[in-house]
Parts: C-alpha cells; sequence; structure tokens
C-alpha cells in the first residue's frame, strides 16, 4: 500500500467517527429534549406568558427568546409573517431566556409594560434599536430607556418603574429561566411547535414543522 | 515529478525513510485526530472553549496541515517546523493541567471571565478531563516527532 493511501484512510476514517459521533449525540439530545417537554409539558406556557394570534389556534409556537440576541432579531420578521400566512390557524407564545448579560433588566421592562398593554410595540423598539443598546453581547438597559422615553410618549413612566419593581416580574422572569432550563433552551431562540423541539436550528426546519402541524390538526 | 524538481536543485530533494514517515504519519493522525475531538466538544456538544483550551487550539490545529505537507511528499524537515509549535501548545496544556487538577490556585488562573478553566464541565463522559487528553496528545506528537527526527540521520 502506498503512503498515500495511509493518509487518505486515516482522514476518512477520522471523517467518519465525527459524523457518527455527531449523529449519535445530537440523535440522543433530541430524544433527551423530546422526554425532557413530554415529562414536563406544563412549562411551557405559564399564565404570565405573552400570546400572539388566536388562542384558539390548535398549532402553537412557544419561542424562548433574548431580546438581546441578533438571531432572536433576525428571525422576528420571519417568525410574524409565519403566523401571518396560517392566519388563525398558528399563535406564538413568547417565553424569556434572558442569557446575555443585562438582558434581564430588558425582560423586566418587557414584563412592566406589557401592564400597560405595550409589550408588542416596545419589543419591536427594541429588535428595531438593538444595535444601539447591545454591545458586544452585553445589554445596557439604560441605553434603551433612554431610547424608550424618547420614542414612546404614550407610557405612564412612573407607572413603569414601580412595576419593574413588582416581585410578580421578578418572578414570571426567574420562572421562565427555570423552565427553560428544564426544556433544554439554552441558546436562544428555542421554538417548540405543539412542544416538539425542532430537529435542528433553522428556519427552514421551523417553516417545515409548523407546516406538518397544521396539515396534522386542520 | 520528484525527480524532476531533485534534478534542479539536488539540495532539497527530501530524505526518503518509510520510518520516519511512520512517525510522523502518527503524529500527524494524532493531531487532526485532537482537532477533530476538539470541533466536536464545542460544535457538536456546545461546550464553549475556555481561554486556556483555546490558546491549546491555536497550538494544535496547525500540526494538522503542517504535519500533512510534510507527509507528501515525505520532508523529514517537517520535524523543525512542527516541534516548536507542539513545545508551545505544551507548556499551555500544563499549565491547564495544573489548574485543572488545583495544583495552582484558582485565583492565579488567567481566565476569570467566561468559562472557568478548571471547570468540571470538561470531564468527557465523566472521568476523561479533557486538559488530560489534550496533554496526551502534545507529549506523544513531541515524542513521535523527536523520534522522527533521530530515525532520519
Amino acid at each position: 500500500m502506498k503512503q498515500s493511501h495511509y493518509t487518505i484512510i486515516g482522514l476518512v476514517l477520522i471523517a467518519l467517527a465525527f459524523g457518527l459521533t455527531t449523529f449519535f449525540h445530537n440523535a440522543e439530545k433530541n430524544a433527551q429534549v423530546a422526554q425532557q417537554v413530554t415529562e414536563h409539558s406544563d412549562s411551557l406556557i405559564r399564565n404570565h406568558s405573552v400570546r400572539a394570534g388566536n388562542p384558539l389556534a390548535k398549532v402553537t409556537i412557544v419561542e424562548f427568546l433574548d431580546p438581546a440576541c441578533k438571531t432572536c432579531l433576525q428571525f422576528h420578521p420571519m417568525v410574524k409573517d409565519l403566523i401571518l400566512q396560517y392566519g388563525d390557524k398558528v399563535n406564538l407564545v413568547v417565553r424569556y431566556a434572558p442569557l446575555h448579560p443585562g438582558s434581564e433588566q430588558m425582560v423586566a421592562i418587557l414584563e412592566a409594560v406589557k401592564m400597560q398593554g405595550q409589550f408588542w410595540p416596545v419589543l419591536e423598539l427594541m429588535f428595531e434599536t438593538q444595535t444601539q443598546w447591545a454591545i458586544n453581547h452585553r445589554a445596557h438597559p439604560e441605553k434603551f430607556w433612554n431610547i424608550l422615553v424618547n420614542t414612546k410618549k404614550d407610557l405612564d413612566y412612573e407607572k413603569l418603574q414601580q412595576d419593574m419593581n413588582n416581585p410578580a416580574i421578578s418572578q414570571a422572569i426567574q420562572q421562565d429561566v427555570a423552565d427553560g432550563q428544564l426544556l433544554g433552551a439554552t441558546k436562544t431562540p428555542t421554538f417548540f411547535v405543539n412542544g416538539k423541539p425542532l430537529p435542528s436550528f433553522g428556519f427552514e426546519q421551523l417553516h417545515r414543522l409548523v407546516s406538518e402541524e397544521v396539515a396534522e390538526h386542520y | 515529478m520528484n525527480t524532476q524538481r531533485s534534478a534542479i536543485n539536488p539540495t532539497i530533494q527530501p530524505a526518503i525513510n518509510p520510518a520516519s514517515w511512520k512517525f510522523i504519519f502518527a503524529s500527524w493522525l494524532i493531531a487532526t485526530l485532537a482537532t477533530a475531538a476538539s470541533l466536536f466538544f464545542s460544535e457538536v456538544m456546545d461546550l464553549v472553549p475556555c481561554v486556556l483550551c483555546w490558546y491549546q487550539r491555536i497550538f494544535m490545529f496547525p500540526l494538522a496541515v503542517i504535519l500533512l505537507v510534510g507527509l507528501h511528499p515525505l520532508d523529514v524537515r517537517v520535524v523543525r517546523y512542527a516541534l516548536p509549535i507542539a513545545v508551545i501548545g505544551l507548556l499551555f496544556t500544563v499549565y491547564h493541567c495544573l489548574l485543572f487538577y488545583g495544583f495552582i490556585p484558582e485565583n492565579l488562573q488567567p481566565c476569570s471571565e467566561g468559562v472557568s478553566c478548571a471547570d468540571a464541565s470538561m470531564e468527557l463522559f465523566g472521568f476523561l478531563p479533557i486538559p488530560l487528553l489534550s496533554l496526551v496528545a502534545f507529549i506523544s506528537i513531541i515524542i513521535l516527532l523527536l523520534k522522527a527526527r533521530a530515525t532520519a540521520k
């Protein structure tokens, strides 16, 4: 056998080992997540969770997101289009996974504006201005606060500040963090469609899972 | 092609020695395996590499390339270029192992932010610490390279 044959065999074996271990590792991880979700199905949606779209829709996307996350920003319009595309058949539940430093306060702002019925416009504003307050994977809530005060004049800021110190808000956030860890939502965004995790990460995979669920339930 | 090249400039003809080829081949295999394994840890298992892991990667990844170049066609002088890289990598690994096993106190470690270099999550399958794997890889690469040089003489 020629020397180059050894090299090629070595390369092929290493690539094969890498591919196989990756395949089995992912399969095992997906099975684990699926099992976690069925065991803790009550962790998927809580009473405080924000919902968009038809509450009676038979297909529910649960998204664990972090307003400081760039990928969440990119997914946001796509997820919105997806919901619009299916009309009242699909709805969305937002859960918080404040993984970036400073994100927890951003999420507290969201929870507080929710009490004034302004959750969605403020989340939109957060994503629109993300580059201004999320710098080097660190959220700067004080920077966003300035943007908010200058942009949204229809908010009661005194009430907002009081509400942000409401223990119910930090409880809700802690609940989301705990549920996220339980369900394996260690990266943002993490999606579950009717409790099913994505086979692998990507918008295509999300789209496919949603259309499968819609086909099954309608 | 080899004969053509040596005809033009006989001084750059590499020494063909099957024994040293085997040693360099083995060290390349280890470096490639270590590269693949470290990519597996970070990209598939989602273990975030700590600072010291990054330095070890910096000195492991090029070995997988440079040793392959030295194998086809065999050029024993690749040892001259690969050895310093491997030795520097070994220094980082030794430091990392000392840190991991607690011989160097926690507060002296350079990675205070991000992932701790003494984190227990660095144990593969619960019993194989990644710093130890790295140590074994760098030591065997160095020994094999030295053997390749010795047999070439």
